[in-house]
């Protein structure tokens, strides 16, 4: 034993800068809608801006719609959105029909922009498999298992590498809870190790459920998760769409361009529930906590924003509201009208070729369900 | 025809698969240049490149997991998990994933992915490398299981298994590697996946077994065939589905049926053989079913692993026991 020690090594240093150089979350408007990067803004066409605006107002609106579905008994489980439209609008226009999503169970809105149907948002939260089938579209179903969604894309990564498309990514997003998986670095790494092309997204909207952000971990930031596997990451402000989607865009074209994969962690704020079902944000957090993000919503800035440049008015956004409600009444109604999948389809999509004891279960239950 | 061992027809099976179908790949951890720890993929990488054969970072989840991602590219992915222990750490790819998936997508996508594992005891093994998880994973709906006990099964059913649509659970009996030859086809040929085989015909009781337990089983009727004793001698193969029908065939000829497995007794593929009988063959019986299975405690170590794996004496004791009831 060395007769001085505790002196040769600093680890308090190398602990205290480990988050150095992630800690300045890329914004381009801040919280009261000033501009902070000029540059980048003027980035945008008049055209651009509007269009994310308008995607951001569909996605709360299909909140609010949903939320009343739900409560109406029309659906299952639904994990609202509310809050974290810049993130979820905002990174899911950086990706091409060429791109692979990944999503999990919060991200349904991203999987409709991306060509599933709004039907079929519905089809998944009633429980219909049909919901699911999105036939050429490149995405998979919402994941439940937390974390199961990042080796797969790193999966997809390498099969669009070895297939030897161009331009073409796999993209997946997990919470900030989701990054305490061991799916969560198996994936960056497994992606990084075959410098694979993939998008990873970390939505961080500081609660897993009831468990706060710092119970996850003690490092300052979820981007720099990423260092221990190669893979660069960046904080941006969730909650403005325009750095969203610069910084995934420009992830994108990291990855895209052959350099293995990027990491994107959203600083955003689950306005709502957990779920649809039961959870109740007050037994586990304070109004304190949550007026400076109610206070930093997504489309306040970017409706502040759009007015002061004569771009957007309240009566064309409640217009507009309407008008994308009335869509997803007619999107529940097709869903409503949807056949009830039954116990023989399960049945005869368990295997291509049904085992005996399942085409025994299918005989079954075809007698039962056709009484 | 060429005399191969169990592994050198599994390694002549890849090679019929890596070269008939260019989407297949085969990774994992040290199959690349290393061609396994046991040598199952040695020369593959050389033959078809680093592409199609390839290491893999040291994660068992992520390996089933980037399975499903390539095979949602299009790709036939054959992954190799060391030892069947370490499926532990990805039992979610399995059973929450790749097996639902054709579910999930309402028949319009498929899993078309091969995992090959091996298993099973008498090798000396350090802990978790021999254990029998096949009673894990044989109630996984959309999974397939299979085992080979003979080096002429094998390389035909990992062929099979490679063509299938489904996720596959291919396990390799470690202790069958080296110990046995058999002649082997060159080119290919393929063994169905989910039918038994009698590997020994006989009138007086039937045994069923599968993997290294046929051989155990097979000395055992041997034994017995001295004393004027018939046995028929059933190997499973596929684990999941059973193919229940060659065993009521069986037992409706010889009226007693004993079912061995080296797992643990509890819940398993051994249960599930003996109530099949009970609930549609049990009029044919003249004697209740007997089972012999490994006693239900954690995998033994080394020192006491010959006296926990059951043998041939030990079928021999409970087929007296069933014959003479």
């Amino acid at each position: 034993m060395a007769k001085k020690t505790g002196q040769t090594i600093d680890f308090a240093s190398i602990k205290a800068k480990m988050s150095d150089p992630y800690k300045k979350p890329l914004q381009v408007v801040d919280e009261t809608g000033k501009i902070v990067n000029q540059e980048l803004f003027d980035s945008f066409s008049d055209e651009e801006l509007v269009d994310f605006m308008k995607k951001m107002v569909w996605e709360r609106a299909l909140h609010e719609q949903t939320m009343n579905f739900s409560r109406q008994g029309r659906l299952g489980f639904y994990a609202p959105t509310f809050g974290e439209e810049a993130s979820e609008m905002g990174s899911v226009s950086a990706f091409t029909d060429k791109d692979w999503l990944f999503p999990a169970y919060r991200d349904l809105p991203q999987l409709i922009q991306h060509g599933a149907s709004v039907t079929q948002g519905f089809l998944w939260s009633k429980g219909n498999a049909v919901g699911d089938d999105y036939g050429d579209t490149r995405a998979w179903f919402p994941q439940i298992i937390i974390g199961a969604q990042y080796v797969e894309a790193a999966g997809a990564a390498l099969g669009l590498k070895k297939n030897g498309e161009k331009d073409a990514v796999a993209f997946t997003y997990t919470g900030d809870g989701g990054t305490s998986q061991g799916d969560f670095y198996e994936g960056i790494n497994f992606a990084s190790s075959f410098q694979a092309p993939a998008v990873f997204m970390v939505q961080n909207n500081g609660w897993a459920i009831s468990v706060p952000r710092k119970t996850q971990t003690a490092a300052e930031t979820l981007a720099q998760k990423g260092v221990a596997s190669g893979v660069p990451g960046v904080q941006v402000d969730g909650m403005d769409v325009l750095a969203v989607y610069i910084a995934t865009k420009e992830a994108r074209e990291f990855a895209a361009a052959g350099n293995g994969p990027a990491l994107v962690e959203t600083l955003t704020y689950r306005f709502g529930a957990h779920s649809s079902a039961g959870d109740d944000p007050s037994r586990y957090r304070t109004k304190e906590e949550e007026k400076p993000w109610f206070d930093a919503d997504p489309l306040i800035r970017m409706r502040k924003v759009l007015t002061d440049k004569g771009l957007w008015s309240q009566e064309q956004e409640d217009k507009l509201v309407e008008e994308y409600k009335n869509d997803f009444k007619a999107s529940m109604k097709e869903a409503e009208n949807t056949p009830t999948q039954s116990v023989v389809d399960m049945l005869k999509t368990t295997f291509e070729e049904p085992t005996p004891q399942v085409k025994a279960d299918i005989a079954r239950f075809e007698a039962k369900e056709s009484k | 025809m060429a005399k191969l061992t169990y592994i050198k027809a599994i390694t002549d099976g890849l090679d019929v698969v890596l070269g008939e179908d260019p989407k297949t790949l085969i990774f994992g951890e040290d199959v690349g240049k290393n061609g396994g720890v046991f040598r199952t993929t040695e020369g593959l990488q050389d033959k078809y490149g680093e592409d199609r054969v390839f290491d893999t970072p040291l994660a068992e989840s992520g390996i089933l997991g980037l399975s499903i991602g390539l095979a949602a590219t299009g790709w036939r992915p054959i992954p190799e998990i060391q030892f069947m222990g370490f499926t532990f750490e990805a039992v979610d790819s399995i059973g929450g994933q790749m097996a639902r998936n054709r579910f999930r997508f309402s028949g319009k996508r498929a899993m078309p992915i091969t995992i090959r594992t091996p298993f099973g005891g008498g090798t000396h093994t350090a802990e978790m490398h021999a254990d029998n998880l096949e009673n894990y994973f044989v109630g996984t709906p959309g999974l397939r299981v299979v085992t080979p006990s003979n080096p002429y099964d094998a390389k035909g059913m990992i062929i099979s298994a490679v063509e299938n649509n489904d996720p596959v659970l291919f396990m390799e009996n470690l202790k069958l590697y080296r110990s046995m030859k058999d002649e082997i086809p060159e080119g290919k040929y393929t063994v169905p996946l989910d039918t038994a085989k009698v590997v020994k015909e006989g009138t007086d009781l039937t045994i069923v077994a599968y993997s290294a337990e046929v051989n155990e089983a097979l000395k055992t009727a041997e034994k017995l065939e001295k004393e004027n004793i018939s046995v028929e001698v059933i190997d499973l193969r596929s684990l999941s589905p059973i193919d229940t029908d060659t065993i009521f065939k069986s037992v409706e000829k010889t009226h007693k049926v004993v079912v061995v497995q080296e797992a643990q007794k509890m819940a398993g593929v051994g249960a599930q053989v003996a109530s099949e009988i009970a609930e549609h063959a049990i009029m044919n019986l003249d004697a209740p079913i007997g089972r012999v299975a490994a006693p239900d405690s954690v995998y033994p170590w080394a020192q006491v692993e010959n006296d926990w794996l059951p043998n041939a004496d030990d079928i021999e004791e409970k087929a007296r026991e069933i014959l003479n009831y």
